[in-house]
């Protein structure tokens, strides 16, 4: 029979935990796990005098046996966890980049600033249960004029610089204003009707820093009954602040238009304009005149409302602080780039 | 429409300090938009100098200069001032004016002491047109000519009322009446509540009598006479020598009118004050009286411009027993015009009907300040005041005498009077405004008022033929008493249905295509012939286009069939500017006429057309479908650190054809097309279903480079109308299988020329349900094959919905497709 002394188990717990608490690399802690954990390791021998340890003493031996043999393995885990994670450090710093020189994979493209204003001003009429119409830009000059009230000699229809088509007494040209799409929407629509025509229009201007032959206007029109030129104040109030800011402002100042009367001119300020806070003229507007009503077979005594359209454009000018027409029609990515998604 | 500040003064009462601003603020309020502001830009000291003595100097360059001593004030150190001048129409003791040091002249033209000639002179005299007083520049002013004898040393700005400044505003075509002095003090007074007094009534009349005057017109345009009204009258011995007085050289030269001769100068100021166009014409070359008529057929006419007219029979003509005299309302005729000699005139004030003024303006390319205003229509009660007006002046300024002989035609039938309900205006203007501020506005327009049982009956005056209905009425009482009086509300609509599904799928696309990386563009739609129809042509077969008859470029006038020649141009002009890696697309409407288009005749406006007639319309409008482009060139990345360039080309394209499909929610098929613009080889044709919806593919390399891009360029057009069309209402979903799959790979050996897309698809038909995807993974040409021949290797997952597939039930299904591929195409399985 023999003993197990505690000196001579301290003395092995010592020596293996020294050599564990040495290792420093993955090698290394292989090597100690074969000298002082494994088979013939002299924990693993003193462990194995444990059945010739007296009944008696036995349970007190395999305590403190399993103590010694637990205080070598917790700290062989420790120290391989601590290793294991260093190696994992090394490897991971040098994996390092240098992310601000990252190879791209591919283009970052970007919407045209006036198609996203016509997007967010439509939304803006969405927002208020009105509909988006459309209509076709090379169009019958009935729509487009005759059934606007502009009758063949009217000298406004002269004003409009058109693109007429040949033949051209075949009656076809590119559409002046998106306003025929009103007409077409009184005649397929049921009352009321109250909807915005974002679109492109045509007129025989020369491109230069503020004109260009092809632009892009929204126009809204409400019919219903008992509508007044309040509501058509209120209207474009409320798509101002929508656009603008709680700090927008609109006046009207009379005008003239054939398919409005009364007609009255749109100006917007803001304090954040360009150039300061200032009146900026924006469109135009009006009370639907009775003849556009009657072209559309709607009876004027009954029904009445107001139209409106102002220029995208002109707007994005403003609203953007674009100088110069070039820029909106040449297609140079980097001026939609500018934008990206976001207007 | 200018307006000099003191001419409008005579008839309103401005603020003595009246600014422009003022002015433009009160005339904006009533409805005259701001143009622009001319001032005579000129300040002091400009003095009146009495000449003392001069010396001609003959100079090297042939110039004989003068040198002056000028008085120019009645006492002080610099009472007399040396001054060079050039001209040599003054002798000594003539008044001149002196624009001393530190004064500044219209241009703006600062004036300094200067050395010149060898003196140093000291201020300049100036002649008429230096100080804005017109075009005479021979020499200088001379105050005796303008019948001026002031002190020396009187303030010459003060004198010559220098320092005058006009507003130009802008009249809208429905207020012809204010293309007058008197229309705008008219409107002057509504604005700020001045009181106004009429032009016209200041002018006491004497109706000519005697002259012999017929009109005959056989043709009205729409219904209307021609002329309506024909005033002359008759000034004679005019003393040719008096020149047109500076005052109204300033004012013309404000209005921005060219002072030509007194006779003619006072014609035009006559116009500027009533808004009458008057002609006047040399008595002496008439031959016989007037008649007005419509010209005939192919009639000649000698303008005034000496361009000889071939006329039309809606023109109105101003005969005399010798032919033509004049195209009325748009200009006189070359016989009978006065000239340097000319002194008894025929003054002629008219009422002509504004269309056939318009149309003849139009046809012979004549807007002439008198048609305009003759288009927007003139008062037909002024032509006697302003007949008169001319002759007064004329007998004033140029030392006629009135003569007895002329003609008195003034037909005027009153103008429609108009009902307004007494809650007309409250209801369209949503202003509750009292009877007493309905009536004070009509009766300040002008119009008559008469109550009537539920309101007023209202009669306009001559001078707004726009005024035909109550809308009319009630924009002239809103307008007048301020928009800013209008309050806000915000109408309520009824429920909507937010975007219509082609509007959101074309909103979607434009997202995706952007966030795939293309930047949007928007090209004009106008191309030449021959991109319409290389691009809107998929053979070369033709194709019919529509064609801009007054395009800005003849060479660009066709509408666009395809997106693709814009788009590329766009893509040309962003390569020209050095951004050579390229990704753009566009949303647009192409052209797309079939058949005859356009109407032969349009119905009136204001009645809603029969349904035939209404169809008609709508068909007489060529398709305009939205098509979808894109075009890449050059590099998707250009290089960069541990990565090549990564060129562009098909997988671009057809990466964007797919993100469309995606975006409109529809599936899409490729298949190996041809189209002239494109590649022979390397062109997709897309399809949804059995329908072309469009091409993709790189741009037939000679096409690329005649349009200065690289040879290799990828685009796309797609019929974006056909495929929102085609797409389903909604998805109908198919359960997620979860149970484990099993993957295969299979090569089959074909020949070259058949498509792996239908190779795959012979998999796909034969391999049944479990198959859940098949995916090209090779195609391998070469060695071990024969020279036609190509292998194309195919990943294919399987997967059933109940349970988990051995790898025998993997192969089952893989050969079925394999025999499939093997019937269809003669695949064969590579081993």
């Amino acid at each position: 029979m023999s003993s197990i002394s505690p000196q001579q188990l301290a003395a092995v717990v010592a020596e293996a935990l020294a050599a564990i608490n040495g290792v420093t690399t993955g090698d290394e802690l292989k090597q100690v796990r074969t000298q002082f954990v494994g088979d013939g390791s002299p924990i693993s021998v003193i462990n194995s005098t444990l059945r010739d340890v007296p009944a008696d003493e036995k349970a007190e031996a395999g305590k403190i046996v399993g103590q010694a043999r637990g205080e070598i393995n917790q700290a062989f885990a420790a120290r391989e966890a601590s290793i294991v994670q260093a190696e994992e450090h090394t490897r991971l710093m040098a994996e390092s980049v240098d992310v601000t020189a990252v190879a791209s994979r591919r283009r970052v493209g970007a919407r045209h600033p006036l198609n996203l204003l016509m997007e967010e001003m439509s939304n803006i009429f969405v927002g208020m249960g009105w509909e988006i119409a459309e209509g076709p830009e090379l169009e019958n000059e009935w729509f487009n004029f005759d059934a606007l009230n502009f009758d063949e000699d009217h000298p406004a229809r002269a004003m409009q610089d058109t693109f007429f088509v040949e033949p051209v007494d075949r009656h076809l040209v590119m559409r002046t204003h998106t306003s025929p799409v009103q007409i077409r929407s009184l005649l397929t629509r049921e009352l009321p009707v109250y909807v915005v025509a974002p679109g492109r229009v045509y007129r025989t201007d020369e491109l230069d820093a503020t004109h260009t032959p092809v632009f892009h206007q929204m126009e809204g029109i409400a019919i219903d009954k008992g509508l007044t030129m309040a509501h058509l104040k209120g209207t474009l109030e409320h798509l101002a602040r929508a656009m603008f800011g709680d700090g927008a402002k609109i006046r009207l100042r009379p005008n003239y238009f054939p398919f409005t009367e009364p007609s009255a001119e749109l100006d917007i300020w803001h304090p954040t304009f360009r150039g300061g806070a200032r009146w900026i003229e924006w469109g135009g507007c009006g009370m639907v005149n009775p003849n556009v009503l009657r072209a559309a077979g709607i009876d004027p005594e009954e029904y009445q409302g107001f139209a409106f359209g102002m220029g995208i454009e002109r707007t994005l000018m403003f609203r953007n602080d674009v100088a110069d027409m070039h820029d909106m029609v040449e297609g140079d990515v980097r001026f939609s780039q500018q934008f990206g998604m976001v207007i | 429409m200018r307006i000099p500040a003191s001419q409008l003064r005579e008839w309103v009462a401005l603020p003595t300090d009246a600014t422009p601003e003022h002015l433009h603020e009160a005339l904006v309020s009533v409805g005259f938009e701001e143009e622009d502001v001319h001032p005579n830009e000129i300040s002091g000291p400009i003095v009146v100098g009495e000449v003392l003595e001069f010396t001609p100097e003959p100079q090297d360059n042939g110039k004989t200069i003068r040198w002056c001593q000028v008085r120019v004030a009645t006492s002080g150190d610099d009472a007399v001032r040396g001054i060079v001048c050039g001209a040599a129409n003054f002798e000594v003791g003539d008044k001149v004016v002196v624009t001393l040091p530190g004064s500044v002249l219209p241009g703006p033209f600062p004036i300094a002491a200067r050395k010149t000639y060898g003196h140093v002179s000291d201020g300049m005299i100036a002649s008429a047109k230096e100080l804005g007083l017109g075009e005479e520049h021979d020499g200088i002013l001379r105050l005796s000519e303008m019948g001026l004898d002031p002190e020396v040393g009187t303030d010459a700005i003060e004198l010559l009322g220098l320092s005058d400044f006009a507003v130009e505003i802008n009249v809208t075509p429905d207020r012809g009446y204010a293309m007058s002095m008197r229309g705008v003090a008219r409107e002057y007074a509504h604005a700020t509540g001045v009181s106004f007094n009429d032009p016209a009534a200041a002018v006491t009349v004497t109706p000519g009598v005697g002259f012999k005057l017929a009109i005959q017109d056989n043709a009205p345009i729409r219904g209307a006479v021609g002329c309506t009204g024909f005033v002359t009258r008759v000034v004679r011995g005019l003393d040719r020598s008096k020149r047109t007085p500076a005052w109204m050289i300033k004012r013309l030269a404000l209005m921005g009118i060219r002072s030509i001769s007194l006779p003619v100068d006072i014609s035009n100021y006559v116009m500027m004050e009533l808004g009458q166009p008057t002609h006047t014409y040399d008595l002496n070359k008439l031959t016989g009286g007037i008649t007005v008529r419509r010209a005939t057929k192919g009639e000649k006419l000698t303008t005034l411009d000496e361009q000889v007219r071939v006329l039309s029979e809606e023109d109105l003509l101003i005969t005399d027993e010798s032919g033509p005299i004049g195209l009325a309302g748009v200009m006189g005729g070359a016989t009978t015009e006065i000239d340097d000699a000319s002194t008894d005139v025929l003054i002629e004030a008219a009422t002509f009907d504004p269309v056939t003024i318009a149309r003849t303006a139009r046809r012979h390319k004549l807007p002439s300040e008198a048609s305009k205003r003759f288009a927007r229509g003139v008062d037909p009660l002024v032509s006697r005041a302003a007949a008169q007006r001319v002759v007064d002046l004329l007998v004033e300024l140029g030392g006629g005498t009135a003569d007895a002989l002329g003609t008195d035609l003034v037909e005027f039938v009153p103008r429609a009077a108009i009902h307004l309900p007494a809650d007309f205006t409250a209801k369209l203007i949503g202003v509750e405004y009292s009877a007493a501020e309905i009536e004070t506005v009509l009766t300040d327009i002008g119009a008559t008022t008469a109550k009537a049982k539920d309101g007023w009956t209202v009669t306009p005056p001559s001078w707004r033929p726009d005024l035909v209905d109550a809308p009319g009425l009630a924009e002239e009482v809103a307008r007048i008493h301020g928009y800013d009086r209008i309050p806000s509300a915000i109408p309520v609509a009824p429920p909507g249905r937010g975007l219509s599904r082609s509007q959101a799928a074309r909103r979607r696309v434009a997202q995706v295509l952007a966030g795939a990386g293309l930047t949007e563009v928007l090209a004009y739609p106008f191309v030449t012939t021959e991109h319409n129809a290389l691009f809107g042509s998929v053979d070369g077969t033709a194709v019919p286009e529509m064609t801009l008859a007054n395009a800005l470029d003849p060479n660009v006038a066709q509408l666009r069939r395809s997106l693709l020649p814009g788009i590329l141009d766009i893509a040309k002009r962003n390569v020209a500017r050095g951004l050579t890696s390229l990704a753009i697309y566009e949303l647009g409407s192409v052209f797309q006429p079939v058949g005859t288009t356009g109407s032969t005749s349009i119905p009136i406006g204001n009645v809603r057309p029969d349904v035939a007639t209404l169809d008609g319309l709508y068909d007489s409008v060529p398709a305009q479908p939205w098509h979808v482009s894109a075009v890449f060139v050059g590099p998707v990345t250009t290089k960069q650190p541990g990565q090549i360039a990564v060129p562009s080309g098909l997988g671009e394209v057809l990466d964007a054809v797919q993100a469309v499909a995606t975006a409109v929610g529809v599936d899409v098929e490729i298949r190996q097309g041809s189209h002239q613009a494109f590649h022979p080889g390397r062109c997709a044709e897309v399809f949804v279903g059995d329908v072309s919806v469009g091409f993709a593919g790189e741009v037939l390399p000679s096409v690329a480079l005649s349009l200065d891009l690289p040879r290799v360029v990828s685009a796309l057009d797609l019929d974006l109308d056909v495929l929102i069309a085609a797409a389903p209402d909604h998805v109908v979903a198919t359960p997620v299988l979860v149970f484990p799959a099993a993957t295969q790979d299979v090569s089959l050996v074909v020949d070259q020329s058949v498509p792996a897309a239908d190779v795959r698809v012979a998999i796909v038909d034969g391999a049944g349900e479990l198959l859940e995807s098949a995916h090209l993974v090779d195609d391998y040409r070469g060695a071990g094959l024969d020279e036609n021949q190509k292998s194309l290797t195919f990943a294919l997952r399987f997967r059933a919905p109940d349970r988990t597939l051995t790898q025998q039930d993997a192969t089952d299904a893989k050969l079925a497709g394999v025999a499939v591929a093997a019937s269809r195409h003669n695949a064969t399985i590579r081993e």
